[in-house]
């Protein structure tokens, strides 16, 4: 399979600050692709040097196989961190300007444009002036500049902040729509959950530098830490504590519950199973509570970067 | 891919279709004539008052000189004391009261002229007045002396130099005037149409960055594109401001003086009068003819050629300096700072202009200011119809163009980088640090 977007080793200086340094990332066609990050890591850099807003100092990208030039331009789809649109231009008006820089032609845009009214059931903004709208509807006329032009690469750079739930959401579904349509999708976030939800692969940039990268499902088996967090019934909390401490690694365990339970998380080494563990536990106490402790991308990145 | 045109169009829409410059436009040429009917008006009306002034000439020697005008009345007072006189004036709320002594030399007369008024006089008619009696008094002390006052009058001889140059091509004083006129003309609207519209760049820069659309927008065009887009954008919605500005002008003033004809008449007869006095005399007939052949005899085609050129050429030049600077900045009142540097060769190329070119059009000053870039566009323009050599002209328009390509250029740069710089206002040393970006 083809890859949508290959970086070779990007680097970026802006005077004296090193903004991104050898980074090579592979974006696989069809996938949500996670590009995280603290605020300041070069995230944005970096997609700015994708849509050829910026030059890198060395290095190459390639989109498509392809390295990039000018008229890739029109295969990328970009929503910006920083984003707004002319206030005092009517929203049809602007969103057909956008869509043929973007290489559309007018009779085109504004065909795909009336899909996308009736679709948000906006066919009445046609003529508002950005400045009259409120901010979540702007950022509805946003998405729809962004993908309008039928991109194979979209970029969303932070794309959920700021918008309400209802709106977020609708953008995630309309997002996941455009990839099964087999679009690639990057998100550069610094929030956790949205990644959590729907990327497949992630990579992660800190400092300038690339710290780790691959798919999300494989990382969070790196790092995995095989505890289990348990919640046992029991008359004798004290002896149960001390049967189970003499055969594992046990430490205390916070979660919400509805009884009463002894709550621990117990560590497995690397020759035990949970079916094990699961057979010990029921000998000696009732389990009301069984599961498996995965790192989450919050921790993830919170333990790689605090490493670096 | 091409976007220059698109961008253009949407830069020239978005200006024309603006309320403010629609109000701008339609409003200032009816503002300006109005004020201008309001001040003809106002001061007709200061003339059409009626004044009287009395006279108390106690040397019975200038009496006869004062007829009544108009809108002037002379009362001439005899046998009264000064006192009563003032007493009287005073009384009757006349405008003035001018008292000539009686003396035995005209020169001690000329010393001992005094005017008695309530408020401060008119200059106008002070100075009517004292040409009034200069010209007796001395007409009389000549004639004392001996002298015929005829003969001087007849021996009086106006002087006219005639130019000619070596090649044989003749010119004069209105010539001159002529030239100036046309050549300040085109280097004070250049002047004008920078300022205005290289404004009105540098605020659409930065109505991009605030918005920050900015991004989206260069995710699909180059900046260079887009700036010159704007630059191009504006410039023509500026040409039309102008155009509309002329014809509106022009349609305006036809109808002003059409309604109110009859006015504009009576202060014409005046002048129709000084005209028709100027056309008897033969050489006020060549005057006017000088004019005229003046106008034909400007390098027409060369001045044409040459204001499009050097128009053009200098409005790039600082329109994408304008642009640079409102990239480099987050709003307006940010843009002070670098905005002194870029009017400092504007004015100075106005002062030099107007004050050298008047003197000397080829000396030293005028002509290497005409070949600096910054001020060549204006000084050049103010020169040209003085005749300037060609190859002149094409060198300093080369340097034009070479400056010109060099300032987008340096723009292009400033622009790129700072249209993505928000929050922090730049410094000088920031701007620098842009370039090698």
């Amino acid at each position: 399979m083809k890859n949508a977007l290959v970086t070779n080793s990007v680097s970026k200086n802006f005077g004296d600050f090193k903004a991104l340094n050898n980074v090579s990332i592979t974006v696989p066609k069809g996938s949500i692709f996670g590009l995280l990050g603290p605020n300041g890591a070069g995230k944005t850099t970096l997609i700015r040097i994708i849509n050829q807003i910026i030059l890198p100092d060395s290095g190459s990208v390639l989109l498509d196989d392809e390295p990039l030039q000018a008229h890739h331009i029109k295969d990328i789809g970009y929503l910006p961190e920083e984003r707004g649109l002319y206030k005092t231009m009517k929203v049809g008006e602007q969103v057909l300007y956008l869509a043929q820089l973007k290489g559309l032609s007018k009779a085109e845009a504004k065909k795909r444009l009336n899909y996308w009214f009736e679709k948000f059931e906006i066919e009445d903004w046609w003529n508002k002036k950005i400045q009259e709208l409120s901010k979540g509807m702007a950022q509805k006329i946003q998405f729809i500049v962004t993908v309008l032009h039928q991109p194979k690469l979209l970029i969303f750079d932070e794309p959920f902040s700021g918008f309400d739930p209802i709106n977020a959401n609708l953008i995630k579904d309309e997002i996941l729509l455009l990839r099964e349509e087999g679009a690639t999708v990057i998100f550069a976030t610094h929030r956790m959950e949205s990644v959590e939800e729907l990327c497949d692969d992630i990579v992660l940039i800190h400092e300038s530098n690339k710290i780790l990268e691959g798919k999300l499902l494989d990382i969070k088996r790196q790092y995995k830490t095989n505890t289990f967090e348990v919640g046992l019934v029991t008359d004798n909390e004290e002896q149960l504590t001390q049967i189970i401490k003499d055969k594992f690694d046990v430490s205390p365990a916070i979660y919400k519950s509805l009884n009463n339970d002894l709550k621990l998380n117990i560590k497995l080494k690397d020759n035990e199973s949970s079916n094990e563990l699961l057979t010990f536990l029921t000998s000696n106490a009732q389990v009301n509570h069984f599961n498996e402790l995965v790192p989450t991308v919050n921790d993830i990145f919170i333990q790689t970067v605090k490493n670096n | 891919m091409n976007h220059l045109p698109l961008i253009i169009k949407r830069e020239y829409l978005t200006k024309v279709k603006n309320k403010s410059f629609i109000i701008m436009t339609f409003l200032s040429p009816i503002i300006m004539i109005a004020l201008f009917a309001l001040v003809a008006y106002l001061s007709q009306l200061n003339n059409n008052k009626e004044r009287t002034i009395s006279i108390l000439d106690e040397s019975g020697l200038v009496n006869e000189i004062f007829e009544n005008t108009e809108y002037t009345k002379y009362n001439i007072l005899s046998n009264i004391s000064l006192k009563d006189a003032k007493a009287l004036v005073e009384e009757k709320g006349e405008y003035g009261l001018l008292h000539i002594e009686n003396k035995n030399d005209i020169i001690e007369i000329s010393k001992t002229i005094k005017f008695y008024s309530e408020d401060t006089p008119s200059l106008t008619l002070i100075s009517n007045l004292e040409g009034k009696l200069e010209k007796k008094l001395t007409n009389l002390k000549l004639q004392q002396e001996g002298v015929d006052v005829e003969k001087i009058n007849t021996s009086k001889t106006n002087i006219d130099i005639a130019q000619e140059s070596f090649q044989g091509e003749k010119s004069s004083k209105i010539d001159n005037i002529v030239k100036l006129a046309f050549g300040g003309f085109a280097g004070y609207l250049l002047f004008m149409f920078i300022i205005i519209y290289g404004n009105m760049i540098m605020r659409s820069v930065i109505e991009e960055k605030t918005s920050r659309i900015i991004e989206i927008i260069i995710s699909s065009v180059k900046p260079i594109q887009l700036m010159m887009g704007k630059i191009i954008g504006t410039s023509l919605a500026g040409v039309t401001q102008f155009v509309i500005w002329v014809l509106l002008g022009t349609i305006l003033i036809v109808v002003v003086s059409a309604i109110f004809g009859i006015n504009m008449a009576e202060t014409q007869t005046q002048q129709q009068d000084m005209v028709q006095q100027a056309m008897e005399f033969p050489e006020a007939q060549m005057q006017m003819q000088n004019a005229i052949s003046a106008i034909y005899n400007l390098p027409l085609i060369n001045l044409t050629i040459a204001f499009a050129l050097f128009f053009i050429g200098g409005y790039l030049l600082y329109s994408s300096l304008y642009a640079a600077v409102g990239a480099a900045v987050d709003n307006e009142t940010d843009t002070q700072q670098f905005m002194l540097p870029i009017l400092m060769p504007l004015i100075l190329a106005v002062y030099v202009g107007i004050f050298t070119v008047i003197e000397d059009p080829h000396g030293t000053v005028s002509t290497v200011f005409s070949f600096i870039p910054f001020t060549s566009p204006v000084v050049m323009l103010m020169r040209i119809p003085f005749g300037v050599p060609i190859w002149q002209q094409l060198i300093s328009l080369g340097l034009l163009i070479g400056t010109f390509m060099f300032t987008v250029w340096f723009a292009a740069k400033i622009y790129r980088v700072g249209i993505l710089m928000y929050g922090k206002k730049p410094s000088y040393k920031d701007i620098y640090k842009w370039l090698k970006y």
